[in-house]
C-alpha cells in the first residue's frame, strides 16, 4: 500500500529545510472580554517542519492546548498569523478551517474513539475522508493501519473491550488513516502507564516519520522528552528554549 | 463506482442499534403511535363508509341529482325528464329514475314510529349490483309490497325474525297497510336507521304529494369502455342548471363529506389521530435528544477530524429515517390484525386501506423527522475545541 510507506518520506528535519509545516508568527490569543479579558499566548513564534516532532512542555494553565487548537484549526485566530499546510488561518471561515483539518490529525487525552464503532470501524472513519477510495480501498487502508500499530487481533473489537494503550493506539491509528501531513497530539500518554506510553509515542514517532508528517506534541510526562527532535517551553503565554534541540 | 466511493460506515445504524433497549423503547413508541393513528382513522373512515351503504347498492355509473340535495336526508326532487334527455349521448346505454325519501314506519309490534329511509323504483329496472336484491324486485309488483333491510336497527321492530319465522309482516307507513315480501342487506347508516325498498307505484301512493314527474335519483348506465368522467362533462353541457351530473364516486363523496363537514365525527377522530401523533413526537424526540447529548464529544471529535456539520446531521436525519422505517413495519402488521378483530366484532367496514397506510406512514415520517430536525439544534453545542 503506497499511502502507507511513501519511500519519499522527507529525511528527519532540520530547520530552514523546505516549507514549514506550520508557520506562527506573533501569535496572541485571549479569553473572556473586558475586565475578564485574560490573555492566554502572547506573541508565539514556532515553525514545524515535514517529518519533525516537536514536544511543548509547561505548566497547567500556561496556554499549551489553546496553541494547540489554535494550529489545529479549531478555534478562530485573533491576532497574528497561523499557517498550516501552506494555508493562513488568520480570517479563514469556518468551511476552510473544517477542509484543513482533513490534513491534521489529532490525536487527544482520551482516546475519543466513538463508542459505537469497532477498532476497524472507528480507524475508516479517518479514512473515510480520503477522496476518491472505493469503500474496499479505505475498509483494507484501515486493517493495514491496524497492523501498523499492532492490533490486528482486535479488529472486531469495541472500544470498550479493549485496553487503555490498545484505545490510544486505535486513536493514533485513526489519526493516521487520514493521511495527515500535521499530527497533534495532547498529551497522549496521560491516561498510560509508562511501558505503554513508551510504545505508544514510539510508534506515533515511527510512523510520523514514515509519512513525513510533523508533529507537535503536548506533554507533562518527562519519561517520553526524549523522542522529540526539539523541545519547546511554555510558560506565562510564551515560548522559551524554543531552539533546545535535544538528542 | 461512484456509490462505492460513497458508500460510508454506516453511522446512524450502528448509533441505533448498538443501544438496543434505546431502541426497542423508540420502536415501541413509534410502533404504538402508529396504530393509535391506524385505529382512530380506520373507525373515522369505517363510519364514514357506513353512511353510504345504500348509495354503494346502485349499480350505476353517473347520477344525476337535484343541485339542492346536500345528503341523503334531504333528497330534493327534479324533472324525469332530465333522464329522457340523457339518453341523447351516445354512450348512455340506460337510465333508471328512483325515488327517495324518508318516512314514518310503525314498529309493528309497539306501534311506534320511526322515520325509515324508502326507496321507490320500477321492479322490472335492474339497478342493483347484487343479484339477490334483483332477484327479489319482482315480489314488488304487487302494490303495498315492501323489502326490508335485516340490518336495521332493532327499533323497527323485530321484522327480520318474524319474516323468517314464515309470519306475515305488517306495517302501517302514510296511513297505508304495507307488507314486507322479502328481506335484503344493506346496513343502517347516519342518516337513516333502516332501510325499505319498493316500487314506484306503491311509493307514490304513501307520498301522494309528489309532483307528477319529479323523482329525486336518476341513475345512469353508460357503454363498457366509455369515460365516466368525460361523458358526465358532456351531459354537463348538454342539460340545464336544475340538474347536477355526478359519477358514482362523486355520489358517494357527496354524502361523505356532508357528514364530514357537518358533524363533530371527523374531528374527533382526526383529534385522537393527532394525539398518537404527538405522544409519538415526544417519544422520538426524547430518545434522539439524549442519543445526540450522549454522543455529543464523539460529534465533536468528528468535527475535529474535518467532518462537516452537515455531515453530522446528516446522520441524525438518518437515524430519524431509520426509526420511521422500522417503527412503521410493526404498526403496519397490528394494523390489519386489529382491522380484522374489529370487523369480525362490529361489522363496520374496516380494512387497511392504501390511502390510509401511506397517510399513516407519511405522519410517522414526519413525526421523526421533526424530532431530528428538532434535536439537531443540540449538535451546535458540538464545539470541537472544547475536547482537548
Amino acid at each position: 500500500m503506497t499511502t502507507l510507506h511513501p519511500g519519499s518520506a522527507p529525511p528527519t528535519a532540520s530547520t530552514g529545510a523546505g516549507p514549514a509545516t506550520v508557520s506562527v508568527r506573533g501569535l496572541s490569543h485571549w479569553y473572556g472580554t473586558g475586565s475578564m479579558e485574560r490573555q492566554v499566548l502572547q506573541g508565539i513564534d514556532l515553525d514545524i517542519h515535514p517529518g519533525e516532532v516537536v514536544l511543548l512542555t509547561g505548566p497547567s494553565g500556561c496556554g499549551k492546548t489553546t496553541l494547540l487548537t489554535l494550529v489545529g484549526a479549531l478555534r478562530q485566530v485573533m491576532e497574528g498569523s497561523v499557517t498550516v499546510l501552506g494555508c493562513e488561518l488568520k480570517g479563514s471561515s469556518r468551511h476552510e478551517r473544517q477542509l484543513l483539518r482533513r490534513s491534521v490529525g489529532m490525536i487527544f487525552q482520551g482516546h475519543n474513539l466513538l463508542r459505537c464503532l469497532t477498532a476497524e470501524q472507528n480507524v475508516q472513519m479517518g479514512a473515510d475522508l480520503l477522496p476518491d477510495l472505493s469503500y474496499r480501498a479505505r475498509r483494507d487502508l484501515s486493517r493495514e493501519w491496524l497492523r501498523a500499530v499492532g492490533l490486528s487481533d482486535h479488529l472486531g473489537k469495541l472500544p470498550h473491550d479493549l485496553s487503555g494503550g490498545q484505545k490510544q493506539r486505535v486513536a493514533i491509528a485513526r489519526a493516521l488513516a487520514a493521511h495527515p501531513r500535521l499530527l497533534l497530539a495532547d498529551e497522549p500518554t496521560a491516561a498510560l502507564d509508562s511501558r505503554t506510553g513508551r510504545e505508544v509515542v514510539d510508534l506515533l514517532k515511527r510512523l510520523a516519520r514514515d509519512e513525513g508528517c510533523g508533529v507537535l506534541m503536548v506533554t507533562h510526562d518527562p519519561r517520553i522528552l526524549d523522542v522529540a527532535d526539539r523541545l519547546v517551553r511554555m510558560e506565562d503565554g510564551r515560548l522559551w528554549a524554543s531552539e533546545a534541540t535535544l538528542g | 463506482m461512484t456509490f462505492w466511493q460513497g458508500r460510508r460506515i454506516p453511522l446512524a445504524w450502528l448509533l441505533l442499534t448498538r443501544q438496543p433497549m434505546r431502541l426497542a423503547v423508540a420502536l415501541a413508541g413509534i410502533t404504538f403511535a402508529g396504530i393509535l393513528m391506524f385505529m382512530q382513522l380506520g373507525f373515522r373512515d369505517a363510519l364514514f363508509d357506513s353512511s353510504i351503504t345504500v348509495h354503494k347498492l346502485f349499480d350505476t355509473d353517473l347520477v344525476l341529482l337535484s343541485p339542492r340535495t346536500k345528503s341523503s336526508i334531504s333528497m330534493t326532487g327534479f324533472p324525469q325528464r332530465r333522464l329522457v334527455q340523457a339518453m341523447a349521448d351516445p354512450d348512455v346505454t340506460g337510465t333508471t329514475p328512483v325515488h327517495w325519501n324518508l318516512l314514518l314506519w310503525r314498529n309493528p309490534k309497539t306501534k311506534g314510529t320511526r322515520s325509515i329511509l324508502a326507496l321507490g323504483f320500477e321492479p322490472r329496472d335492474p339497478l342493483f349490483i347484487d343479484p339477490a336484491v334483483t332477484a327479489l324486485a319482482p315480489r314488488l309488483t304487487q302494490k303495498g309490497r315492501v323489502l326490508f333491510d335485516d340490518q336495521s336497527r332493532d327499533e323497527f321492530g323485530p321484522v327480520a325474525t318474524w319474516f323468517r319465522e314464515g309470519r306475515t309482516v305488517e306495517s302501517e307507513v302514510a296511513g297505508k297497510r304495507l307488507r314486507v315480501a322479502g328481506l335484503f342487506t344493506a346496513g343502517a347508516s347516519f342518516g337513516a336507521d333502516g332501510n325499505i325498498l319498493t316500487s314506484r307505484e306503491t311509493f307514490l301512493s304513501l307520498l301522494p304529494n309528489t309532483p307528477p314527474g319529479s323523482i329525486e335519483l336518476g341513475l345512469i348506465r353508460l357503454r363498457p369502455g366509455a369515460d365516466p368522467a368525460r361523458v358526465a362533462e358532456r351531459l354537463r353541457a348538454l342539460l340545464p342548471e336544475d340538474v347536477s351530473v355526478l359519477t358514482k364516486q362523486g355520489f358517494l363523496d357527496l354524502e361523505m363529506d356532508y357528514w364530514r363537514s357537518s358533524t363533530a365525527i371527523g374531528f374527533i377522530f382526526t383529534l385522537g389521530a393527532a394525539m398518537g401523533f404527538i405522544v409519538g413526537c415526544v417519544i422520538v424526540y426524547q430518545i434522539l435528544y439524549s442519543d445526540v447529548s450522549d454522543h455529543l464529544p464523539e460529534y465533536a471529535t468528528l468535527m475535529a477530524m474535518g467532518y462537516s456539520l452537515l455531515t453530522l446531521l446528516g446522520v441524525v436525519a438518518r437515524e430519524g429515517l431509520l426509526l420511521a422505517i422500522f417503527g412503521y413495519l410493526p404498526a403496519y402488521a397490528a394494523g390489519q390484525v386489529l382491522y380484522a378483530v374489529i370487523h369480525a366484532a362490529t361489522k363496520l367496514p374496516v380494512a387497511m386501506a392504501a390511502d390510509r397506510a401511506i397517510t399513516v406512514f407519511l405522519m410517522i415520517l414526519v413525526m421523526c423527522m421533526g424530532s431530528a430536525a428538532m434535536a439537531m439544534r443540540k449538535l451546535g453545542d458540538a464545539d470541537p475545541a472544547d475536547i482537548f
